[in-house]
């Protein structure tokens, strides 16, 4: 980094922390160009002495937070008149399911679930009559917005596959808010997904998880407080990238390899940041700030324990493997995504507290894909691990509840008792639970988030279909109502009724 | 609709296996899609190979098998009107993926006949929730025209050839632009060269032998596989999304006196009534509603239903392989966003077995058809049901695959001897 650079840096920094702005802070920071020979100079002038003790950050973790806080959720809920839904049948995720039951939304929360609500004064009553009422679905796995529609070459931002490891990226600068695949999945019941970056790479870069509302940003979309995911991907997809380079990793011993110099790399820095905290903390007169370095700074918050690995893998050997390397370097896996084969490892993943973000029938597409059961997430919940159903897929993250209610009549076609309250967790709690957000969403219990949906029927009968998508509290999608159906600018002239020819 | 029987040079059409089992299955409901309708609490009888018998009072013939299937549903086996089945088991692995060529020259001739794999793995995952024939049909790889398909069966490696070549197959669109180098215009231009070319082969096979036409822009063996075409005795699929596709595929038609067959027609819901009026049938894949090209602008999950309402034939294709036995989900999709449920069962039933031109022996339960029969433990188009029994033929398949036999050696993950012990029985 140069010294300009640097200042400029620690003046936007400066700016954040809400630290009198110095003279040359206002030109945004372009992106740290870690690692040049530039980047060896620590320039150490007085001003920069001066700033550290005045309001730098202390610490890897706090210079992480500082430097998010520029990106940082401004979603805000749209207001909305508390709305008392009667009568329904309702899965609260819990394990629970009230015939007959109410669920109130109020100021944008679950006030009250149970078979008896009182109607406060001025309430909407919604019949729901003949409906089940669910929490609202979350795709743990999404590409919308990074993969957006039309999918034509200007649209593909899902993959920096120009480096096995791109830990800087942030899928969140990829997200094409006006992506008409929003509005589909809204019709669906999803009120909230985890976008990835895709799987070219060995380390591919930081998630971003969004309320599933339509913006003008991604920042006003940014699920508050939701922690960033870091997707890794196992196998096929990187050796075969890389490898049709003639560049590493081209096996799955290269990408081992790979993952590993890379941690490597992210413990180091994560130490040298240590150090610098520790020097600042006794005191030292001029503690000796490691140079910023984008890639390694998610690395090494992985390693701090604030970002969640988000972990594409298919064979149960590599996700064995994968866990070893967790191990070694001391960090968690959140889940693993795919997981094919997690049906061999359940008790595995069980013991090890990793959820197994899955499809429900998918299979044979590539080699690794080709032990692909309809079983899976039965077999995994048998044996107490984490299910998720995850979308992978623009089409597929419009009907999760259908790829469920397979996935579920699977397990009981091979004598299981599967219900409908264990299944619509494979849609919600878990999911929530697997990208970090399951304290705020994913089940209706007071207090959470009024993300909720109104089904026509059992969302598990392939006739049924959301009719009203609540987002915190406020209705998104009606679909026996146009008002509440947002159309994106793109599909404008196409979608909206006033075309010529129809 | 095709005639069936109709005698083409290469029509194969399949004997019923010896020796065939009797069996009368009773107490159920009969989708017979037939003009009996639905049958309650109905029995069909199944004959060397054949549906006997089908009615509310059916006697059960003398030492003959009775499934009882009280409270359980009886349809057709399912249709798949565009599959890869038997022509791909892992797309990503060379070698076992035979479906397209990368040449780019008319590949008219190209049959997948030639490269259908009875045995596949895929064939058991499929059938046994339901699928028992399919369209086999080739892709386009570097050509305009990907070549013919066929329909095959699902019941076994003897006889499987139901019909091929059934029809031949080509792209318009985005795609076919592309192959024809890079607009729409040349791909229509390319296609009319083939028929041309075919026409006057067709005039003058032996001037051609001797050397005394002009040059084709098709190899010997594609005009002979056009011939058939461009004489409306074989049908044409061509593959297109875009109205004005789809448009400019109902000229051609005209034009040469085709006998067209639509694919995909996202935006078929635009044109419903041109193509209702051309009679032309189209096979749709119900769950795509994406505006993932600009072709695809305007897909909509109502598109079924819009196409039906306007009066056109339509049958469901699934497009792939692993998954075809997904096709009861998308009629399902088809039916939750208006297509009246008889007519999404007939869809992946009878309404193919007339576009295909076999529904002399296939499509509905009616006495004389081969017994291509399912026993349901529910409404076959909801996601929580399966087939209990599966006939293909009058045969009843086994209920195995080898993901089911995946499954039972992982579902109890505890033991002292390590998985690969744990195996079917013989």
């Amino acid at each position: 980094m140069t010294d300009r650079l640097r200042r400029t840096a620690l003046g936007a920094l400066a700016l954040l922390l809400g630290l009198a702005p110095l003279a040359c802070a206002s030109a945004p920071a372009p992106a740290s160009a870690a690692g040049t020979a530039e980047a060896k100079e620590k320039p150490k002038s007085p001003k920069n002495k001066k700033m550290r003790k005045e309001g730098m950050p202390a610490s890897g973790p706090e210079m992480r937070r500082v430097t998010e806080a520029a990106y940082a959720s401004t979603y805000k809920p749209i207001p909305s008149q508390p709305v008392l839904i009667r009568n329904a049948t309702v899965l609260t995720a819990t394990g629970d399911r009230i015939q007959g039951g109410s669920v109130l939304l109020r100021d944008g929360k679950i006030a009250a679930v149970g078979a008896n609500v009182e109607a406060p004064a001025g309430v909407t009553v919604v019949d729901g009559t003949g409906k089940w009422v669910t929490p609202g679905i979350i795709d743990a796995h999404s590409h919308l917005g990074v993969y957006a529609s039309p999918g034509v070459e200007a649209h593909s931002d899902g993959n920096e596959a120009t480096n096995p490891v791109t830990a800087e990226v942030w899928a969140e600068h990829s997200v094409w808010p006006q992506d008409p695949q929003f509005p589909l999945a809204l019709a669906g019941g999803v009120t909230a997904m985890q976008i990835l970056p895709g799987s070219a790479n060995l380390i591919g870069g930081r998630s971003v998880t969004v309320k599933n509302v339509p913006a003008r940003h991604v920042d006003a979309m940014k699920f508050p407080g939701a922690p960033y995911g870091l997707k890794m991907a196992c196998g096929e997809n990187p050796k075969r990238v890389y490898g049709g380079r003639n560049r590493s990793p081209a096996t799955r011993m290269g990408n081992v390899a790979g993952y590993r110099a890379a941690w490597i790399e992210g413990a180091q820095y994560r130490d040298q940041w240590r150090e610098y905290e520790e020097e600042s903390k006794n005191g030292e007169e001029d503690p000796d700030m490691p140079d910023r370095d984008l890639q390694k700074e998610t690395l090494a918050g992985v390693l701090d324990g604030d970002i969640l690995v988000q972990n594409h893998c298919y064979r149960a050997d590599e996700m064995l493997t994968m866990i070893d390397i967790a191990k070694e370097f001391g960090y968690k896996i959140a889940a693993f995504h795919h997981a094919v084969e997690a049906y061999k490892i359940a008790d595995v993943l069980a013991a090890n507290d990793i959820c197994s973000d899955i499809w429900a029938d998918w299979w044979g597409f590539k080699l690794e894909a080709w032990d692909g059961i309809r079983e899976n997430a039965a077999i995994l919940q048998k044996h107490g691990a984490c299910v998720v159903i995850h979308s992978d897929s623009a089409e597929g993250i419009q009907r999760l509840n259908q790829e469920a209610a397979k996935a579920m009549a699977a397990g009981n076609r091979m004598g299981m008792t599967l219900r409908e309250e264990d299944a619509i967790r494979w849609l919600t709690i878990n999911p929530a639970k697997s990208i970090g957000v399951d304290k705020q969403t994913g089940s209706l219990e007071p207090g959470k988030m009024a993300d909720v949906v109104v089904w026509s029927g059992n969302p598990f009968s392939v006739y049924s279909r959301a009719e009203k998508v609540y987002v915190d509290g406020a209705l998104l999608y009606d679909r026996n109502d146009p008002a509440h159906q947002p159309v994106m600018d793109f599909e404008l002239g196409h979608r909206t009724g006033n075309e010529v020819d129809q | 609709m095709r005639k069936p029987l109709l005698l083409l040079a290469g029509l194969a059409l399949a004997a019923l296996p010896a020796a065939a089992e009797t069996v009368v299955i009773t107490g159920a409901t009969l989708h017979t899609l037939g003009s009996q309708g639905t049958i309650q609490n109905g029995s069909l009888v199944i004959e060397n190979g054949r549906i006997k018998a089908v009615g509310a009072n059916v006697a059960a013939p003398a030492g003959a098998r009775t499934i009882d299937a009280r409270g359980k549903v009886v349809t057709p086996g399912l249709f798949d009107s565009l599959s890869r089945i038997g022509l791909v088991e892992i797309g990503s692995v060379e070698g076992t993926a035979d479906a397209s060529v990368e040449d780019d020259r008319v590949t008219a001739g190209f049959n997948v006949a030639d490269a259908l794999n009875p045995r596949s793995a895929l064939i058991p995952v499929n059938r046994i929730e339901g699928l028992t024939r399919i369209v086999a049909a080739p892709s386009t790889g570097e050509s305009l025209i990907a070549g013919q398909g066929a329909v095959i069966h699902l019941g076994g490696p003897g006889d499987f050839l139901v019909r091929s070549p059934v029809a031949m197959f080509a792209r318009l669109g985005e795609a076919g632009a592309r192959l024809a180098g890079g607009s729409r215009a040349a791909a229509i231009l390319r296609l009319r060269e083939a028929f041309e070319d075919a026409k006057d082969y067709a005039a003058n096979r032996k001037a051609f032998d001797t050397g005394d036409r002009r040059e084709y822009a098709l190899s010997r063996l594609d005009l002979e596989a056009l011939i058939p075409v461009i004489r409306g005795e074989l049908p044409l699929v061509i593959e297109a999304n875009q109205a004005s596709d789809i448009e400019a595929a109902l000229r051609l038609a005209k034009d040469y006196k085709l006998d067209l067959i639509l694919a995909g027609a996202k935006q078929g819901w635009k044109v419903a009534g041109q193509i209702a009026a051309a009679k032309v049938p189209v096979l749709v894949t119900p769950m795509e509603n994406l505006p993932g090209d600009f072709e695809s602008i305007g897909a909509t999950l109502e598109n079924p239903a819009r196409l039906h309402k306007a009066g056109v034939t339509i049958a469901f294709m699934s497009g792939e392989a692993h998954n075809a036995r997904n096709i009861k989900q998308a009629a399902g999709n088809a039916v939750a966003y208006g297509m009246p449920w008889e007519a999404a069962l007939a869809a992946v039933t009878s309404v193919p077995a007339r576009i295909w031109g076999i529904s002399d022996r296939y499509g509905t339960l009616e006495p004389g058809k081969d017994a291509d029969v399912v026993i349901w433990d529910g409404d076959p188009l909801e996601l929580t049901s399966f087939p209990t029994a599966v006939f293909i033929r009058g045969k009843e398949m086994p209920m195995t695959s080898r993901q089911l036999e995946l499954r039972d050696r992982y579902k109890d993950l505890s033991g002292p001897m390590p998985p690969a012990y744990r195996k079917p029985q013989p």
